[in-house]
């Protein structure tokens, strides 16, 4: 029986890499997360039968009811929170990983060698971090956690919180028999970690953070199945280690930003005052002048962002973009790989409107299209579009590559009011000449746009 | 299991995770980070594995244990579903006879 268990998690190794392999692609993807799903399902299925297990009442309890709200919770939210989601399901793996670790340590009969309590420790302590971390995240994108804060010293403090973190987790993995207190004094610090290094992260950073604590929760499943001795979460946990750090990287290089510096030196609107005077005011358009500037180009470019995914407007943005084609106007979409809160997050929302893949392009694709553009239309983005990020070296989005939207002939940017972005920079785009904001939630002037766009054709 | 053999299943798969991901194209990075998220969530086998070796009379393990498949079942659910979710919209799309890039 045991054999046979083990060859069940040996092909349930084998359909997780092939079924992540084919996700990368979108032809298969669908197929691939299914295959993984099924060895999932199969997986749970055989563990039931592992010798020498009890407590199947809560066991099944357990996943019932954890499944159970899961799987509502996971159907019914709306599209654009999907970034949150994704965060506090990868908080409940990391949190999964630290409670394993926390039954290792306090099981009286184990035999512990050096090498399982140092990565019981680690992993407890990655788990605990990718946990509380995830939870910030959580927040911060849900809106219930709006500003970021820092204490003084933060990465003095964080760095001697993790040594001193690390250490009481050693001497509790060495020990035979570690006491409830000592146990309990090291996860409320682990978790305090990871709260003290997410919560100075703004917004603009978000994407790379759950990137990162998702690696987290991968490398500390992974060593919780060395503790475990069982091959299949150490595979699938590195494998998922090791894909979401290069996830990161990627994401962070599109950024021109660094792990270390997204960490230890978040983009906070602090940074300001270093900045130049920004010049020029600011030009107000209706949306029936936007219609109008529309319906009249011959090359539109869309630049989707937070905004547009915030108002839900992806169908209405389609349907108007329609409708600007019908006209005879040539529209393209433009998206800037952290646009939203999340690496292609706006590639999904317009593939949910129905937006067809040939006109959505990246930034390497389409950013020499700019200066031949009559209008480029922003929609809810900030950051991504700004000018600072290549000019002005006092500015902490400085580096980035951004959509070079103010080449084009016209700018228009619908935006919901003249406050800052979400990283709290300002935005000398919307200042020049050629630029002119539309004020209001993206759904509303879209709807007007096209209700426009259609008494202009009648 | 012994710790040289574990080191070198760690280094392969650390090197499988990077290769299979390599060439994802930017259009994909959502489900993969969120399908990867589904993938970790096989963590709920080791819950098992640990609330089941619990003697059923110690209390703290089991309420811990039980933490650990209630955590780890809601990962895996979960992040299936939001995954699924997300690559239904894609295939809607290559219906309408279009080429992935």
């Amino acid at each position: 029986m045991s054999t046979f268990i083990q060859f069940v998690y040996f092909l349930v190794t084998v359909a997780f890499i092939v079924g992540l392999k084919a996700m990368s692609s979108p032809a298969t993807a669908r197929r691939g997360v299914q295959w993984a799903g099924y060895a999932m399902l199969a997986a749970v299925l055989v563990t039931f039968y592992l010798p020498g297990l009890h407590n199947y009442g809560l066991m099944i309890t357990a996943i019932v009811i954890g499944a159970a709200i899961a799987w509502y919770l996971g159907k019914t939210v709306k599209m654009t929170d999907m970034p949150q989601m994704v965060a506090i399901y990868n908080g409940m793996g990391g949190g999964a990983a630290a409670a394993i670790a926390a039954v290792e340590f306090m099981r009286a009969d184990a035999v512990h060698h050096s090498s399982v309590g140092l990565l019981a420790a680690l992993g407890a302590i990655i788990g605990a971090v990718a946990f509380s971390g995830s939870c910030v995240a959580f927040a911060k994108l849900q809106g219930v956690l709006k500003k970021t804060y820092r204490v003084p010293q933060q990465n003095n403090v964080a760095f001697f919180l993790a040594l001193f973190t690390f250490g009481i987790g050693l001497t509790i993995g060495f020990s035979s028999h570690p006491g409830g207190f000592e146990l309990t004094v090291f996860f409320l610090l682990a978790l305090a970690l990871g709260v003290l290094l997410t919560l100075p992260i703004g917004g603009a950073d978000m994407p790379v953070v759950i990137s990162l604590l998702n690696a987290f929760t991968g490398l500390a499943v992974g060593f919780e199945g060395y503790v475990l001795a069982n091959p299949l979460l150490i595979v699938a946990g590195t494998v998922v280690g090791a894909s979401g750090t290069l996830l990161t990287l990627l994401m962070a290089k599109a950024m021109n930003r660094s792990i270390r510096t997204v960490i230890f030196a978040p983009i906070t609107g602090e940074a300001q005052e270093a900045e130049g005077e920004v010049t020029g005011s600011l030009k107000e358009y209706s949306p029936d002048d936007a219609a109008a500037t529309l319906r009249y180009a011959q090359k539109v470019i869309i630049v989707p962002g937070y905004g547009m995914a915030v108002a839900g407007a992806q169908h209405k943005v389609w349907e108007m973009a329609q409708l600007l084609e019908e006209a005879g106007v040539e529209v393209k979409f433009a998206i800037h790989p952290v646009a939203g809160r999340m690496p292609g997050h706006m590639n999904v929302l317009l593939a949910e409107a129905g937006v067809p893949y040939d006109k959505i392009f990246d930034l390497e694709e389409i950013n020499a299209e700019f200066a031949q553009t009559d209008v480029a239309l922003v929609i809810g983005a900030n950051d991504v579009v700004n000018p600072a990020a290549r000019t002005n070296k006092a500015s902490p989005i400085y580096g980035m590559p951004i959509l070079n939207v103010d080449q084009a002939r016209e700018v228009l940017v619908i935006k919901r009011g003249k406050g800052t972005g979400y990283s709290g920079i300002e935005n000398e785009l919307f200042y020049r000449d050629n630029c002119h904001m539309v004020y209001g939630s993206a759904q509303e002037v879209v709807a007007r746009i096209i209700q426009r766009l259609k008494e202009l054709e009648a | 299991m012994d710790g040289m053999s574990a080191l070198f299943i760690f280094m392969l798969a650390a090197f499988t995770g990077y290769e299979v991901i390599a060439r994802v194209p930017v259009i994909l990075h959502t489900p993969l980070m969120s399908g990867s998220n589904f993938i970790h969530g096989v963590v709920l086998i080791g819950g098992m594995i640990v609330l089941g070796q619990t003697p059923p009379d110690d209390a703290a393990s089991l309420a811990i244990g039980f933490i650990a498949v209630l955590l780890g079942a809601a990962n895996a659910a979960g992040g299936y579903v939001v995954t699924e979710r997300m690559l239904a919209m894609f295939k809607s799309n290559k219906g309408a006879g279009e080429s992935g890039r």
